[in-house]
């Protein structure tokens, strides 16, 4: 088990440039503790997805150190960077990213294809991370039979069906109408209760006021921090 | 000290189902790029399968007819004359070990053959006469459509055999007691007639009497014209090589040997050039099958670039990504050269079942389509699934 304590990602003077000279993150430093909700907020192209890209591992800082679950990223070859994904890390993304043409079940028995587990029980738990999602009756539709909400409650089954300790949503709620969107973040918050450190990046003022942490971004830096007390 | 995460391995199955949901998602291109494969493959095993079933074929006719016949006839003397084999001879070969029966022919070059007496002497219609023993019809294997075979009694009288061709061209469907045809100048009771005989064709435009009935009726002087062999079909190479000798001691030279089995084989080989073009053709249709695999797998690449990024967030490595595409590209090509295998096989069974043979693919030609098949889909799939590892995961979730 996860400790409640100590930090599961560590963001050390990271920079991140791109090829043009972009600079998207600019000397970020940023701790995130086990267990903790936080949302990140910030006008667009102030660099939210890419400190959410480098913390989840899928991008590398061009400078700077990042730490996750204890593991320093410059420290690790790309396949253990991949590993450490599969099993620690899951990603809910805007535009769902679910397989045309697949089940709810297989696309979520997916989120556990690269941890070597194997298939029956990949989909055993598939369907107990859909139960937990509420979409129990909803196993074999496919992805164009479900709605909106319906499709990120999947896609976030499939982000939670391997108990990551980091969970990493770049605007869930985006493509969603307000009440669908109400229940995406219900989940997260149900999940974050149950342990899991929950990482936001969203537009909206009420949702984010409404987390315990609000880091905000602007122009690739990290310009407010403020962690509410807790109720 | 924690240790270094290590990332799952994809199990064989599992590879072959990501490839089978990906092609089930673009049906008419994954069937037209497997169009191409199917083609060839299906070209060379029908080119392969029917002259391997003809072959199969050859030698059970050949198996039917014996491959252990030869013949023995007199060459040409150091005077370009034809020559004649000594009266001797047969005897001489019968005392040869491994010699099961031999029997001699004489021509009768002056007997012509007439259906009968009024039709004017240059229509003789290239029919030749032959004197023969009763034992001829054994050693070459031939058989009769209908009636019966020189015994005998009937060897002495003026009664005659036709071949086949000789009945055709003389109108003859089958032989009757009551039918007779102008021959040498008198009648002949026609009381038989050959099927084809595939081993001698001679003898299918050719009118058989006995022998003493040639000595008696038609002034025949016994010249052996030919002699028929038939050996041990172990000995048969033995048998030649000493049948010149025996058959003429005085002059093997003008003793001409032959394995009238070997004249079919060859035959039948002529068209190796046909069978090489139709090859030739199957691996061109071989080769643009691979190309489209690849261009397929391309597209799909560039296509499919936030699928690529996804499974990277799930934990995908980048080898991962690549047996991914790979294993797509080599199930793309098996299902085009499953299909070319069946379609190959399918053309070689109703061909063969048409001609009549055995249907016959060999399981090399099978092996080797499997394998040309794999070959070209690994390497048409190579260059498209390292491109796909290499996308980065960010990238890659931005195309969507
Ligand atoms: N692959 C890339 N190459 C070059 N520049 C990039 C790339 N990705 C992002 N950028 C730039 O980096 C900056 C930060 O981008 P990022 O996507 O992190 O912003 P964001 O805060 O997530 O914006 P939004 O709220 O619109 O999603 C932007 O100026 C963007 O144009
Ligand atoms: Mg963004």
């Amino acid at each position: 088990m996860n400790g409640s304590s100590g930090p599961i990602v560590t963001l050390r003077a990271v920079t991140r440039e791109y090829s043009g000279g972009v600079v998207a993150l600019s000397d970020v430093n940023l701790d995130i503790e086990n267990g903790e909700l936080l949302a990140i907020v910030g006008p667009s192209g102030s660099g939210k997805s890419t400190m959410l890209n480098v913390m989840g591992t899928l991008d590398r800082p061009s400078s700077g150190q990042v730490v996750v679950d204890g593991f320093d990223l410059a420290d690790l070859s790309d396949r253990e960077v991949s590993a450490l994904r599969a099993f620690r890390i899951g990603f809910v993304f805007q535009q769902f990213h679910l397989a045309p043409g697949t089940s709810a079940l297989d696309n979520v028995a997916d989120g556990l294809l690269y941890t070597g587990i194997g298939r029956k029980e990949r989909r055993e738990r598939a369907e107990a991370a859909l139960q937990r999602v509420d979409l129990g009756h909803r196993l074999t539709h496919r992805p164009h039979e479900l709605s909106g909400g319906e499709k990120q409650r999947t896609a976030i089954a499939r982000a939670v069906v391997r108990e990551p300790t980091l969970l990493l949503a770049d605007e869930p709620t985006g493509a969603l109408d307000s009440h669908s969107g109400e229940g995406v973040m219900r989940l997260l918050l149900d999940l974050n209760e149950t342990g899991t450190t929950v990482v936001v990046i969203t537009h909206e003022r009420m949702v984010a006021s409404s987390l315990p942490r609000q880091v905000t971004m602007l122009d690739g830096e990290v310009v407010d921090d403020r962690k509410m007390a807790v109720a | 000290m924690t240790t270094s995460p290590r990332p799952g391995k994809l199990s064989p199955i599992d590879i072959l189902r990501l490839g089978g949901y990906a092609l089930r998602a673009r049906p008419l291109r994954v069937a037209l790029s497997a169009l191409g494969i199917a083609i060839g493959i299906a070209a060379m095993i029908a080119v392969v399968g029917i002259s391997t079933s003809s072959r199969a074929e050859l030698n059970r006719r050949l198996d039917a007819l014996g491959t252990n016949l030869l013949t023995a006839g007199p060459g040409s003397n150091l005077f370009g004359e034809a020559a004649t084999l000594p009266d001797e001879s047969v005897a001489m070969i019968g005392r040869i070990g491994p010699v099961q029966t031999v029997t001699a022919i004489g021509n009768l070059p002056d007997a012509k053959v007439y259906r009968n007496d009024r039709i004017p002497a240059p229509q003789s219609g290239g029919i030749g006469a032959y004197a023969v023993r009763t034992n001829l019809l054994t050693t070459v294997g031939a058989t009769l459509a209908s009636g019966t075979w020189l015994n005998e009694a009937t060897i002495e009288y003026p009664a005659v055999v036709l071949g086949s061709r000789t009945a055709q061209r003389l109108g003859l469907g089958a032989a009757n007691e009551d039918t007779q045809i102008w021959l040498g100048g008198r009648w002949f009771t026609v009381i038989g007639i050959l099927d084809p005989v595939p081993l001698v064709p001679r003898l299918d435009l050719g009118a058989l009497i006995g022998w003493p009935a040639g000595q008696r009726y038609l002034n025949f002087d016994g010249a052996i014209s030919s002699l028929y062999i038939r050996t041990d079909p172990d000995a048969v190479e033995a048998v030649r090589g000493v049948l010149a000798r025996t058959a003429n001691p005085g002059r093997p030279n003008e003793v001409e040997v032959s394995r009238p089995s070997e004249a079919l084989a060859a035959a039948a080989a002529v068209d190796t050039a046909f069978t090489g073009l139709l090859l030739g053709l199957g691996a061109v249709a071989l080769l643009v099958g691979g190309i489209g695999v690849a261009n397929t797998m391309v597209i799909s690449v560039l296509e499919r670039r936030s699928e690529i990024g996804l499974r990277r967030s799930l934990g995908a490595t980048r080898g991962h990504i690549r047996i991914q595409f790979l294993g797509e590209a080599l199930l793309l090509s098996v299902l085009g050269g499953g299909t070319g295998i069946v379609l190959g096989t399918g053309v070689t069974a109703v061909y063969a079942t048409l001609q009549a043979w055995p249907t016959v693919v060999p399981a090399w030609a099978i092996v080797g389509g499997i394998t040309a098949t794999l070959i070209i889909g690994g390497v048409a799939g190579l260059y498209p699934a390292i491109r796909a590892a290499r996308v980065a995961p960010t990238e890659a979730l931005a195309a969507a």
